[in-house]
């Protein structure tokens, strides 16, 4: 690891002040950042870290939802969103070890947009809004391909208003080595219709997969998505699986969420 | 009532007390006055050539206090290989110098050419990464087909399709199996893979090199599982110290699964820059260089055939294997895939003729040597899969294709077609014991059960032996070893009747300091907490060849119960002259001297207070002092031998595995404490299961490392495995040594991943996809899931 210089705002406004500076990077859990940093693969100048922000941390029910402070740990999500949000606050607790959710955040997780990172599915497939420090950004719009976002230089998540469903649940096939999705789906079922999302599988990260939404929309059942295609040909190709194995992992993890659901 | 001490008690290790509280003292935890620290620069190509190593600009960096190369170490000799192995041509074996620091090429990802030593390990490694190279890359060479079909791309220069042996055993034997093959009712064939691994040790390799201006005198602290081996190949073979001169310190270790047996050059050059710079150097691998730099394992690509009668009989075995022994010949790395593999091929079985051929081939990735199990696991993973296979072609039970071929225990001792005597066993009682652990009458209905979920049961067997206690240094000498493989202890009575007993094993996890006093204690029917284990210190202990091949009790063991034996022998002369008796009516029992016949005694600390405090010693026939060494050579290897039965369940819509039970019915010998027996089977399954399952060691073609981390590289963890049963009751135990104990570390390794794959084709085959006859391990998801849909 270089050398750094760091820093700890407690308001949203200082934290946006320091990220303005010349080579500054936000800091959340650290569980992506701070390895890259111990590899020498990273040398930012100085940490701006999110983690003494008050109004930046905390689960409750609101306008948009369920309201999740991006510096929130996922542990904190997976304890206190259980009542409002279980499909969520099982991810939550679904993610890394005991260690990783201690300390990694979700808006670092959304943030950074790991092709197969847990949240984005939820985010996705829940239409949530993604709260900046300066402005709200509808989820469809937040992702943009592999550890690509909208976010802008100098702009860091503040806060995730998750809509909550009639039904939803997430289930993962882990990576047998990272336990990182290596794919997952997430379902989640509203009034107006039901969103699929997938994390793991594209080559883009993560994905709706609208044929199934349609189908699910109209029959919530796990028989409504037989027949139905997983176009696969920009799928990841990896030590874990091909394209063919992560497609047919798309069919049946949605079939077993929404039997989960 | 169990026994709560002594040989047979399940002692708790006494030393997970300082291991579990975070006492336990290890090279990285020692720090020397005036150290300094040391960087590797290694290299980022496979395989290159190197024009120019320039350190001016590192050498002026903050804080820089040397920066040596492979040019500083071209006068040192090469680290050799311990095993001669001629090719079946009779053509010597092919051993190009593997040198301190890489010289004149690169040769594999992480292959150190220069040493950095620096006030601080950041500045060491700033420096590192501003030493100049002006390399010119050549084609990697990774495949092994590929290396021995190119005669132009070539790892060593000096050598000619890059095989380093090619080796027959029993090349006289040949002509007999080719002819049995010829005329045999029915051959079965199988290709298989069997998948390199990186041996993890919890503690990552870590030395300090340490030396004394005023005295001349080297001291190494490091990783290592035999600290007089590694002093010997130092001071014979690489730096030419006196080995009086030089002390190898193996203070507490973090497991090595054999990658620590070796020696390796970043230990040569923290000693070498010692004395240039003549302060401590002291380095601390990354976990990214365990996964570039440790021996790998295993790593053969085998063709096994089967002769066999319609009714199951074997009649002979034969084998084609292409063993990868990377870009450099590590210490045990030509005996691996030979003498702890060939020797092997005949298992627990009669079959009557067998022949293995084995090509080592050099290519650009990190050395492969032994890991554990060491050859066993690749020969019995062979054999156990064909064997499955062959049942399946000629509709035979698994159990019963076994037990018609075991031998049987009036065979013993037994001549094996490939040239090991078994001295004794009992492969049968094993097979029942399984049989009734395992409820294996009761598998259909699970598989029922299971099948109600929508999930595909199997049940997968593997009969295993090993050749372990290594080694009779007679036999191994014959088989090309260029050392002696026997072990030393002594043990020393203290004048207040305590003991300290000094072993030339070495403990990294095994519980030596808690079974050896077990043992120590016992025999002297005096406490166990008067017992002292001492381990790891070549300035402390007589000798050893430290600890690995499954030999520390059955070889240094009896080494410390000969030693203790004649400890007893010098207690009975001190206890004539002290009870004024004649010494052949002294008797030994439960910690008293006695005068047969009498109640005339003397404790056995009031005799070993004596022996230092002589004030009437006839000195002409008794000499004070109560300290004795022995070394022993064991006759033969041991035969540990089991029958193990895993069941699994496959999801055949994600492929997943789940191990639903793992029953072991091992014969060990005598046991000595039968929990840390047990827990070295469960580690041994543990890491079988995820060689089975889980671990992969991938280079991509130009020789990069794709597994290079946990990211990738997958470990096998608590929910992987299941609850093991395990037995250790059919014993036999060992005819030639004299605890009669074969060893237990390396069983479970070598055992379970047959028995894991043979699980996992049955279910497929059970499950109706019956074209599934092989899945190469790891049998992970995805490979599962693209058999069943090939």
């Amino acid at each position: 690891m270089y050398d750094f210089e760091f820093v700890k705002p407690s308001t949203i406004a200082e934290a946006t002040k320091a990220l303005a500076g010349d080579g500054a990077q936000a800091l959340s859990g650290g569980q992506t950042l701070l390895p890259t940093m111990k590899q020498r693969l990273a040398a930012p100048g100085t940490l701006v870290s999110l983690n003494g922000i008050a109004e930046m941390k905390g689960v409750c029910k609101g306008d948009g939802g369920l309201h999740i402070g991006a510096a929130t740990p996922h542990a904190v999500v997976a304890k206190e969103a259980a009542a409002h949000y279980p499909a969520l606050a099982a991810l939550a607790n679904g993610i890394g070890d005991p260690a990783v959710r201690n300390r990694g955040t979700l808006g670092g997780s959304v943030a950074n947009n790991d092709p197969a990172a847990c949240y984005p599915s939820a985010v996705l497939a829940s239409g949530a809004t993604v709260v900046t420090n300066k402005r709200k950004i509808a989820a469809d719009d937040y992702f943009q391909g592999m550890f690509t976002t909208a976010l802008e230089e100098g702009e860091f998540i503040t806060e995730i208003a998750f809509p909550i469903p009639q039904k939803a649940a997430y289930v993962k096939f882990n990576q047998p080595a990272s336990r990182f999705a290596l794919t997952g789906v997430f379902v989640a079922k509203y009034a107006d219709g039901v969103r699929v999302a997938v994390t793991g599988a594209s080559n883009d990260g993560v994905f709706r997969w609208k044929e199934a939404e349609a189908a699910l929309s109209k029959d919530f059942s796990a028989a409504a998505l037989s027949g139905l295609t997983v176009d696969s040909s920009d799928f990841i190709h990896d030590l874990h699986g091909t394209p063919a194995y992560r497609g047919n992992l798309v069919k049946v993890l949605t079939a077993r969420a929404v039997a989960a659901a | 009532m169990p026994k709560d001490h002594g040989i047979g008690a399940s002692v708790k290790r006494r030393e997970d007390i300082r291991f579990l509280t975070g006492q336990g003292r290890y090279t990285a935890d020692i720090d020397l006055h005036k150290q300094t620290y040391a960087y590797f620069a290694r290299s980022e190509m496979a395989h290159a050539k190197i024009n120019k190593i320039d350190t001016k600009a590192a050498a002026a960096m903050p804080g820089v206090i040397a920066i040596m190369t492979g040019e500083d170490f071209v006068g040192m000799g090469g680290n050799p290989a311990g095993w001669y192995i001629p090719s079946r041509d009779g053509a010597a074996m092919k051993e190009p110098k593997r040198p301190v620091l890489a010289h004149g090429k690169v040769r594999h990802v992480g292959d150190a050419y220069a040493i950095v030593v620096a006030e601080t390990l950041e500045q060491a490694k700033d420096a590192a990464a501003a030493i100049e190279v002006d390399f010119t890359e050549l084609p990697a060479i990774v495949n092994m087909a590929e290396a021995v079909a190119n005669s132009a791309n070539r790892v060593h220069d000096e050598i000619d399709n890059n095989v380093c042996f090619d080796w027959g055993w029993i090349e006289d034997n040949r002509a007999a199996v080719d002819a049995a093959f010829a005329k045999a009712p029915h051959v079965t064939t199988l290709e298989l893979v069997n998948n390199r691994l990186v041996p993890n040790a919890m503690e990552p390799r870590a030395s300090i090199g340490d030396y004394d201006a005023g005295t001349g005198d080297y001291k190494l602290y490091t990783t290592s599982q035999n600290p007089h081996l590694t002093r010997l190949l130092i001071s014979a073979f690489v730096m030419g110290i006196p080995e009086n001169k030089l002390t190898v310190i193996a203070p507490d270790v973090g497991g090595g699964f054999g990658s620590k047996i070796y020696h390796y050059g970043e230990e040569a050059a923290v000693l070498a820059a010692s004395k240039a710079i003549r302060r401590p150097v002291k380095w601390v691998a990354e976990r990214s260089e365990s996964f570039l730099t440790d021996a790998h394992g295993r790593d053969h690509v085998t063709r096994i055939q089967l002769a066999l009668e319609k009714d199951g009989t074997f009649l002979a075995l034969r084998t084609e294997t292409m063993a990868n022994v990377g870009a450099y010949l590590s210490n045990f790395s030509t005996a691996t895939p030979t003498f702890l593999h060939g020797t092997l091929m005949a298992g627990p079985y009669k079959t009557p003729l067998v022949y293995v051929n084995v090509k080592a081939v050099f290519t650009n990735t990190a050395p492969v040597d032994a890991y554990r199990g060491a050859g066993r696991p690749e020969a019995t993973y062979s054999i156990e899969r064909i064997v499955d296979l062959a049942a399946d072609e000629l509709g035979i039970d698994k159990v019963e294709i076994r037990r018609k071929n075991l031998l049987t225990p009036d065979m013993f001792p037994y001549t094996s077609p490939v040239g090991l005597v078994y001295d004794v066993g009992n492969y049968q009682a094993t097979l029942d014991k399984l049989i009734e652990l395992g409820d294996l009458a009761g598998f259909e209905k699970r598989a029922a059960a299971s099948k109600a979920k929508g999930k595909l049961r199997g049940l997968g067997l593997s009969t295993w032996i090993e050749a372990c206690g290594i080694a009779p240094s007679h036999l191994v000498g014959q088989l090309g070893a260029r050392v002696g493989l026997y072990d030393a202890a002594t043990v020393r009575v203290n004048a207040t009747g305590t003991i300290s007993v000094m072993t030339g094993a070495h403990s990294h996890g095994q519980g030596h300091e808690t079974v050896f006093a077990q043992i120590v204690a016992e025999r002297l029917g005096i406490a166990e907490s008067a017992v002292e284990i001492v381990h790891g210190d070549t300035s402390k202990i007589p000798f050893g060849m430290g600890s690995y091949g499954s030999r520390s009790l059955a070889v240094a063991g009896s080494a410390m119960v000969n030693a203790v034996d004649k400890i007893i022998a010098k207690g009975k002369k001190i206890a004539a002259h002290m009870l004024e008796a004649a010494e052949g009516d002294i008797e030994f029992a439960d910690g008293k001297f006695s005068v047969a016949g009498t109640d005339k005694a003397k404790t056995f600390g009031e005799v070993a207070f004596s022996a230092y405090v002589p004030h009437n010693y006839p000195l002409e026939t008794l000499e004070p002092g109560l300290d004795e060494t022995s070394f022993y050579d064991p006759a033969n290897f041991t035969y540990p031998a089991g029958a193990y039965a895993c069941e699994v369940e496959v999801d055949p819509a994600t492929g997943h595995v789940e191990i639903a039970s793992f029953t072991c019915a091992d014969d060990f010998g005598n046991v000595m404490n039968p929990m840390i027996v047990a827990g070295q089977v469960h580690g041994g399954v543990g890491q079988g299961i995820g060689q089975a399952m889980l671990e992969n060691t991938t280079y991509d073609a130009n020789g990069q490392l794709l597994s290079a981390s946990y990211m990738d590289y997958a470990m096998p963890r608590a929910e992987d495995v299941p609850f093991y049963t395990v037995d250790h009751s059919c014993n036999t135990p060992c005819t030639h040594n004299p605890l009669g104990v074969k060893g237990c570390g390396e069983a479970g390794a070598i055992g379970s991943p047959p028995a894991v794959v043979n699980a996992v084709v049955d279910a497929l085959q059970r499950g109706g996809y019956k074209h599934v006859t092989h899945i190469d391990m790891p049998v992970s998801p995805s490979r599962v899931w693209s058999a069943i849909n090939g």
